[in-house]
Order: C-alpha cells, then sequence, then structure tokens
C-alpha cells in the first residue's frame, strides 16, 4: 500500500486542531492509567510478564513444531486447517470457501490480520458484502477509513462523529450523539447482519498446540454471534499466535485485558475446538513477512505480541499523532517494528516517530524491548539509504562536529552567541525545534569554559 | 522437482530463521497470593460478586431455587428458555428448537455455570451448559446463570488446572465475565452491545 503523506506530516495535520489532539492524547493517557491500577492490584504481575516472556521466546525457538502440532490436533478436530505465505494467497483461500458455498455474505470480528492483507476492499472487489461488527470497527468501516488503533478503532472520533455517520448510514437522529443511543441503533443494525450472513470470520487472539483449538476475545461478543450462527467460521491467524500449552493461557488472560482496558478479562474468551453439528470451520495460518521478522535476530521478538495496544496508549508521540499517521494496520510503536520488515522503503519514516523514551517497553506484557527495536531500525533505514537527504546530511555534519573537540567547541561558542544576539535566527520556521516550543536562554558559557576558571 | 506447497515453504523458511536457543517453558504456573488491592480478607464468592459488580453483572446469594423463582417472577420475560430441571420457570423448550437463528427473540436465558474465577468475575461456560445451541447465551437479550459456591476458584491457573481435562475433549467453551459491553463511542461504557444486556449470577 502507497501512502501520500509521512508520518510527520501526517502528525501536522493532525496537531492543527489543539483542543481536539489535547482530547486524543487525555483519552488515551486515561487508558493507560486505568492499566496501571490493574497491573498493581496483581502482587505477582512482573512475575506473570516474565512468563509470558518466557514462554512467546520458547514458542519463537519451536515455532514449526508447535504449527505441526496443532495442525495435527485441529484436523482431527474436524477443523480444515490452511496456510498462506502472503496476503494475497490469504485473501484467495477465503474467497475460494465463500465460491464453493456460493455465499454472498460475510460477518467479521476484530482480526488486524486481516486489516494487514486488506481482505475487505479485495472481497470486495469480487461481489461480496464484509460487514465488520466490533463497534469500533463499523464505525470506521462505514466512514471508509482504517482503525486507527487495534484495541480502540475509533479512539480518534468523538460521539458527534459518530452520530453523523450513523444519521447518514443507519438512519439515527440528526444531531443525536447519545452513546447509549447510537450503540443500540449499531445493536439492531448488526443484529440483521448476525442473522443473515453466511459465513464468519474471526480473528485468533491464541493457539493452543495440544489441543489444536484456539482463543478468540471480544467485550461485545461480536465473535461468537457471527460465528455460533454462521454455517462456516474462518480464523485467520498469524503463525506467532500459537502457545504450546492450556496452562499458558491462564499467564495470558490475566495479562491481555488488563494491559489492554485495564479489565480483569475480556467479557468473553471462546475457546473453539471443534466445529458445531453441522457447521464448517477452518483456520487460515498466515506468514506474510513473518518468516522473514523471526530470521532477524535483532527484530523477531516483535513475534511475541499479543496485541494488547498497550504501547500506544503509553506512547507520546502516538498520543499527539494519532493512529492514522503511522499509515500501517499496526499503528503505535509496536507498528514501528512491525512495519519496516513488510516494507522497508514504503515504511522508512516510521522508525524516527519515537522519542525513544521506553515507555512502550516498560508496560508491554511480553517484555518486548520495543524501544531498543526502534532504535535499531533507524540505524538499518539509514545504512540502507532510505533515511533521506536532510537527515543523512544532519548526521553526517553531527558527526564532524562531535568527533572534533575544537569544531566542536568553536559551533558551541557560535551557537551561543548567535541565540544571546539574532534569536530570529534560530527561532522561526525553518527550525524543527522552535515548532511548538520556545528555545532555550542560551548561557554565556559553556560548561568546560566555567570549569577552566574554577580550577584558576 | 516439484513445487513446495505453501505449507511447506513458510515450515521450511521457519527452520531456517528461528532462534537457536533454547528457552525451557516455565511450569507450575500457580500464584498462591491473590490479595487484592486493598488487602482485606474475604471468601472467593465475596470477591467473586464484588468483582463482577465491577464489572457489569451482578451476584445474588440464593438460599434454593424457590429464592431464586420468586426472584425472576417478578419481571416478566416473553420468551424464556429455561435450562435448570429444578428450577420451576415456564419456558420454551430448548429441544425444540433447531435453528439457532430462532433464539433471536429469547429474552431470557437461564442456564448453570461450570466454574467461577474470583479474581476477575468470569463464569467457565461449556458444550454442555447451553442446551445444543452454543449462539445461547450470546444471544438471549438478558442472562441468569445459576453457580455453585464451591465451584469458585481464585485465580485463572486454577481456573485451567480444573479444565485442563475437558478442553482436550469439548467443542466449545468460554469464560464468560459480565453483560455484553462497548466503550468504541468516545470510551463512553454502554452495557449490551451484541451479546446479552444482563447478567445476573445466582450463587446458591
Amino acid at each position: 500500500m502507497t501512502h501520500s503523506l509521512t508520518h510527520s506530516q501526517a502528525s501536522d495535520t493532525f496537531n492543527k486542531d489543539e483542543s481536539r489532539v489535547d482530547w486524543h492524547d487525555e483519552s488515551l493517557w486515561f487508558i493507560r492509567q486505568k492499566r496501571d491500577k490493574a497491573a498493581f492490584a496483581i502482587p505477582e504481575w512482573e512475575e506473570l510478564r516474565e512468563s509470558a516472556s518466557q514462554i512467546k521466546e520458547n514458542v519463537l525457538a519451536n515455532m514449526d513444531t508447535y504449527l505441526l502440532e496443532f495442525e495435527q490436533k485441529a484436523q482431527k478436530n474436524g477443523i480444515h486447517v490452511h496456510w498462506a505465505t502472503d496476503a494475497a494467497e490469504h485473501n484467495t483461500l477465503v474467497l475460494e470457501i465463500m465460491q464453493k458455498h456460493n455465499f454472498k455474505k460475510i460477518v467479521k470480528s476484530k482480526s488486524m490480520l486481516t486489516e494487514e492483507c486488506h481482505l475487505n476492499p479485495f472481497l470486495e472487489k469480487n461481489g461480496i458484502e464484509v460487514i465488520d461488527t466490533d463497534l469500533g470497527e463499523r464505525i470506521v468501516q462505514l466512514r471508509n477509513e482504517p482503525p486507527s488503533h487495534i484495541v480502540l478503532p475509533a479512539i480518534h472520533l468523538k460521539k458527534q462523529d459518530v452520530g453523523d455517520t450513523f444519521h447518514e448510514y443507519l438512519g439515527t437522529e440528526k444531531g443525536a450523539s447519545d452513546p447509549q443511543y447510537l450503540t443500540e441503533a449499531a445493536r439492531q443494525h448488526l443484529r440483521g447482519k448476525f442473522i443473515a450472513a453466511d459465513l464468519a470470520i474471526t480473528g485468533v487472539n491464541f493457539a493452543i498446540a495440544e489441543t489444536g483449538g484456539f482463543v478468540v476475545c471480544t467485550n461485545e461478543g461480536n465473535a461468537d454471534m457471527g460465528a455460533h450462527l454462521a454455517k462456516v467460521h474462518i480464523a485467520c491467524m498469524g503463525f506467532e499466535k500459537i502457545i504450546p500449552k492450556i496452562e499458558n493461557l491462564g499467564i495470558f488472560l490475566r495479562l491481555l485485558a488488563r494491559s489492554a482496558t485495564g479489565q480483569p478479562i475480556t467479557t468473553y474468551s471462546s475457546h473453539f475446538q471443534k466445529p458445531r453439528a453441522g457447521q464448517e470451520m477452518h483456520i487460515i495460518i498466515v506468514d506474510n513477512g513473518r518468516s522473514t521478522q523471526l530470521g532477524r535476530a535483532d527484530f523477531r521478538n516483535s513475534l511475541k505480541c499479543i496485541r494488547c495496544g498497550a504501547c500506544m496508549n503509553t506512547c507520546p508521540v502516538y498520543r499527539r499523532s494519532g493512529g492514522h499517521s503511522y499509515h500501517n494496520a499496526v499503528a503505535g510503536p509496536i507498528g514501528i517494528i512491525l512495519a519496516p520488515n513488510l516494507d522497508m522503503k514504503q515504511n522508512n519514516d516510521l522508525p524516527f516517530a519515537s522519542t525513544l523514551c521506553g515507555s512502550c517497553t516498560n508496560v508491554c506484557p511480553v517484555k518486548i524491548n520495543i524501544h531498543e527495536q526502534i532504535w535499531k531500525w533507524r540505524q538499518i533505514v539509514t545504512q540502507e539509504g532510505y533515511a533521506g537527504f536532510e537527515k543523512t546530511q544532519g548526521i553526517k555534519l553531527m558527526n564532524t562536529v562531535l568527533s572534533k573537540p575544537k569544531v566542536y567547541r568553536f559551533v558551541g561558542k557560535m551557537g551561543r552567541e548567535i541565540m544571546r544576539f539574532a534569536p530570529f535566527a534560530v527561532n522561526n520556521s525553518l527550525n524543527k525545534w522552535f515548532k511548538n516550543r520556545e528555545m532555550p536562554d542560551a548561557p554565556k558559557e559553556s560548561f568546560r569554559e566555567w570549569y577552566m576558571k574554577q580550577k584558576m | 522437482m516439484t513445487k513446495m506447497t505453501s505449507r511447506e515453504q513458510i515450515l521450511a523458511k521457519i527452520r531456517v530463521n528461528k532462534p537457536s536457543e533454547k528457552v525451557v517453558l516455565p511450569t507450575n504456573l500457580d500464584w498462591e497470593n491473590t490479595a487484592f488491592d486493598d488487602n482485606i480478607q474475604r471468601s472467593a464468592s465475596q470477591r467473586f460478586a464484588e468483582v463482577l459488580k465491577s464489572i457489569g453483572g451482578e451476584a445474588i446469594e440464593a438460599a434454593d431455587f424457590d429464592f431464586i423463582k420468586k426472584e425472576i417472577d417478578t419481571i416478566h420475560y416473553h420468551h424464556v428458555i429455561n435450562l435448570l430441571p429444578n428450577l420451576e420457570i415456564q419456558g420454551k423448550d430448548i429441544r425444540e428448537i433447531s435453528d439457532a437463528h430462532d433464539l433471536a427473540s429469547v429474552d431470557l436465558a437461564i442456564i448453570e455455570g461450570k466454574m467461577g474465577v474470583a479474581e476477575n468475575g468470569a463464569i467457565w461456560l461449556d458444550e454442555s451448559c447451553f442446551g445444543g445451541h452454543r449462539v445461547l447465551p450470546f444471544i438471549t437479550q438478558h442472562l441468569i446463570i445459576v453457580l455453585k459456591k464451591e465451584n469458585i476458584v481464585s485465580n485463572m491457573h486454577k481456573a485451567y488446572k480444573r479444565i485442563q481435562s475437558d478442553l482436550f475433549s469439548i467443542g466449545f467453551g468460554l469464560f464468560l465475565a459480565g453483560p455484553s459491553k462497548t466503550a468504541d463511542i468516545e470510551q463512553s461504557l454502554v452495557i449490551g452491545a451484541h451479546g446479552a444486556r444482563s447478567l445476573r449470577v445466582y450463587l446458591v
């Protein structure tokens, strides 16, 4: 997918409405605080994170074995298992299942994988109706936008925006913006879609090797409404969703919702093991670049991610730039380290959309070293020549200045003099550090100059 | 040479690229400590009731089935499905329903829960709880679950220990925690997204 704006350009647009940015920032920070409250109430929280991390590292090293065990058990349970090397193959598999049954209508619960594969436009092009049934996803689908957050797809919208959209598409009263009223309208609208659907697609939160079953977590109940009514259920999973044992679920379900929204558990944690009588169940195991990422020693543990979104809620850049500015299905810090693997050229701007403050790493329930990986991607993007002229030249100049003490002292002195006597030379729009900030007062002398004086 | 299938390609690439260092799986995954934010000692069922309330549900201690019947009788539900043989509530016989879509008109479903979890207010339900239709606890407008107090465990680790062997044989099961909810519109919590609009649990 091509995108027209870089992260910083899109953030500029997002930042034009200052009060709205503040609101976005505060909404997400509020969720971060709820996460803290939930986490701090569990004395063994850090041990849970450590165990989750170990389980996921064990998975990375035994990925093929666990996938094969899962396939064998799932088939024994009567589930059809498919493998797709890339997005196109995944999408074709879904279409073929639809065509085999001569089906036209799909209800889909949240699946970031199908966003990554751009499944909806592909199916629509082939004459199939796909309805996203998660409320947030339905809202953005009606607005023809991608989700801006992996857990809270419509977090960038105000209730008035949703009211306008529902008025246009669902016939709610003009100007109505009460969340209760709007949610009820969506419930009625989507009940009709659940009843009429031929096939249901769900994502997969965890696939368990030892049973061949998989777990899907929602708060709304939309995955279950779809899957238990439709004649055919397809569950789509990136292969990294595999875990070895049932007992591992105890760890992950304790961490997931608390990290995501501060809830003790999602309302529904559904364990699908076998199709119901008369139903057909499929699982599509997707690679789409994951096996390449597995081979990158510095980045492979991004595949430990359980998609809770905690890194996004805490990120000072995400909170003030919005999910859409990342032009990738997964935004925020975790998106930054996943996207360059999919397309380094298209996503060369993302590793720079970070302050490297490390807050993402601190909240990650599976202990991914997110900020370190962002820093490493910066180096690779630059080495590969994708960093752009301005950044490359800037770094070269910095290198000259910082590696030669005399040059450094001279430039430092020049800088101080300019800031003191000709502040307009730095306090202007050419200086990106001046944007939304006042420049600090320049000191009269450097630390070195001061220190030399003290010695005398 | 024959072309490799996608399955073979993916597995081959994983084998080449996976890390060689082996991390051992952690075992004995349980923590006895379920102390909560305020350190007040409570029984598992008291804690269960508190947490359930905080996530939008309701737990009521019931001395016997007569008490439950009297309570339910105070509200008129048009279309009821009651799966508890010992509870004398009139409703439709679920065995007469062959197409799950016909459950769309159910106002109230009364089912038995297998196990409760104190730390998060979740209730384990499996295929034996739905009268043959998995969609029942989701599609009903309101849901009542009867749960034995003795079946409440403290945390998820203990819960999985209990259902471990079942998970090798059952077709479907879930942890259900509270009524269906969403906060997708400006983070305002709304109860009753797609699933049941209310959940009441009778502890017996």
